[in-house]
């Protein structure tokens, strides 16, 4: 890859099941054209992690799907792991997650598996500082945009080291295999039935095998159409990450970072934006359940703004 | 025209209008000056999606909407560049489109380069433009099924839309003719051509 202005770089010795590079910006404004926002599925992770080595918070860092990732550097560094709390290690010495560690030249910093949660941030202080398309640095797995997912063998430049120090510390909240997600309802809640509203509420859900950067698909309830919507189809529209679109199967799905621009079955409910994090870390057999948002105004101190 | 504004989540708005033109006649509005807060608008068929920085942004952005002046049809034309795409004629679908549509085969073509094209929307590719024309006479199907490759180039039609594939990618629209246009590319920001409201006509060459 291309090096921009790159003092330091690393070299990738394994990946795990899928490493990507994410920014929190992803690339909003283009919806209109098809491609989606994509960035970081769990952006407050993504964000403490850049804190922790003292990078900018929109600084590029790499998602790890249920660790595994494993890299050397060039030039001794500060990295900082945040997100589902792997194991991490550097060369044969434990290191802890969400303080900033320091990896000496040559060394390799090691990811295991996260006993909780499902995406691991590792910050590189200086972020990773690969070529940007179209404003952004993350790869949109679906839209193929952006770097390449990355694979053995990448060496991924680092970006000039900031100005300012590393910091002390950083309050980092527990990630949990139970979930409650705070939804809106609509805009499309009238397709279905009030028992049907009521038992997406009321019930538990199971995240099933089929989750990944798009979202995650749902087991529980069957979410049953209105009566005289039973065969209706509606026209594609807009959705964003957290919409719960209900396909005919009546098993919905949460939509997450790489999520279509448009679909065309109903969104029976939307995800508040910053829950969307903690629905980005949800692994398959996580429980989780919505929960109806309460006014606009009650929102504040729980979404951590 | 009647807007039915509907929630989506808490930095989101959907809004629902009656047809295609008044999806067009919103967006083109929207689009001209943003509400203070929005990121993202997103035309659809019969909606227009918009997505905004923060929650607080929504209540304004919400009334912006219902109170938003459109123009006619006719006065945005007025306005604004058309910008041609020159075609080639000879998509192997050429000849069920002119028995769908009881046209000859230079009927066809005659009638797809003698209307004006407005991107209405985008869909299921990247910078791939739901165009909608000025009359319905090459209204077809889709084909009955996919083809698994369709090249970067090709010029289709479905349901009253025609399109341009930008990239190589399965599809179902019955293909016309084909375009050496370049439509999208990501060195370019915004790197597609067809974005909804751009004015597209079509030239035999």
């Amino acid at each position: 890859m291309t090096r921009l202005g790159a003092t330091s770089s690393l070299t990738v010795t394994a990946t795990g099941p899928l490493t990507t590079i994410q920014d929190v910006t992803g690339r909003p404004g283009r919806a209109r054209l098809g491609v989606g926002v994509s960035g970081a599925a769990d952006r407050a992770a993504l964000r403490r992690a850049n804190r922790l080595v003292g990078n900018d918070e929109s600084a590029a860092g790499l998602e790890a799907t249920f660790g595994g990732l494993a890299f050397r550097v060039t030039t001794t560094t500060s990295v900082a792991v945040t997100g589902a709390p792997a194991p991490v290690w550097v060369g044969e010495r434990p290191g802890d997650v969400d303080r900033a560690v320091v990896v000496p030249a040559g060394a390799q910093l090691r990811l295991g598996q996260p006993p909780s949660g499902l995406r691991s941030y590792v910050a590189v202080r200086g972020g990773i500082a690969v070529r940007e398309v179209l404003g952004s640095r993350a790869t949109d797995t679906v839209a193929g945009i952006g770097p390449p997912p990355v694979a053995v063998g990448h060496e991924l430049p680092v970006g000039p080291t900031p100005p300012w120090p590393v910091p002390a510390v950083d309050v980092a909240p527990e990630v949990a295999d139970a979930a409650v997600l705070r939804v809106v309802l609509g805009p499309r809640d009238d397709w279905f039935g009030a028992a049907a509203v009521a038992e997406f509420l009321g019930s538990g859900w199971t995240v099933t095998e089929d989750a990944d950067r798009v979202g995650i698909r749902l087991d529980g309830a069957e979410l049953t159409r209105a009566a005289g919507r039973e065969d209706a189809e509606l026209p594609s529209e807009g959705v964003i990450r957290g919409s719960v679109q209900v396909p005919p199967s009546g098993r919905p799905t949460v939509f997450l970072a790489d999520h279509p621009v448009t679909g065309g079955y109903p969104v029976i409910a939307v995800v508040l934006d910053a829950d969307t994090d903690r629905a980005g870390q949800l692994r398959p057999g996580a429980t989780l359940r919505f929960r109806r948002a309460g006014p606009p105004s009650s929102r504040r101190a729980r979404s951590g703004r | 025209m009647t807007r039915t504004v509907r929630p989506c989540g808490d930095t989101g708005l959907l809004v629902e209008v009656d047809s295609l033109a008044d999806v067009l006649a919103l967006h083109a509005a929207l689009a001209a000056a943003p509400p203070d807060g929005v990121l993202d608008l997103v035309p659809a068929a019969r909606t227009v999606l918009l997505r905004v920085r923060s929650p607080a942004d929504l209540a304004a952005v919400a009334d912006d909407v219902r109170t938003r002046e459109t123009a006619r049809a006719t006065e945005r034309e007025a306005q604004g560049e058309v910008t041609e795409i020159g075609v080639t004629y000879d998509g192997e679908d050429l000849d069920d489109v002119a028995a769908h549509t009881g046209l000859s085969r230079e009927e066809v073509v005659a009638a797809h380069t003698g209307q004006l094209w407005t991107v209405a929307f985008a869909g299921f590719t990247p910078g791939f433009g739901y165009l909608a024309g000025e009359h319905a006479r090459l209204a077809v199907p889709r084909r009955p099924s996919s083809r698994t490759r369709v090249p970067a180039g090709a010029v289709g039609l479905a349901g009253e839309f025609s399109g341009v594939y930008p990239r190589s990618s399965p599809g179902g629209w019955q293909l016309i003719g084909r375009t050496d246009h370049v439509l999208w590319d990501l060195d370019h920001d915004p790197p597609a051509v067809l974005v909804p409201g751009a004015r597209i006509r079509f030239r035999a060459r």
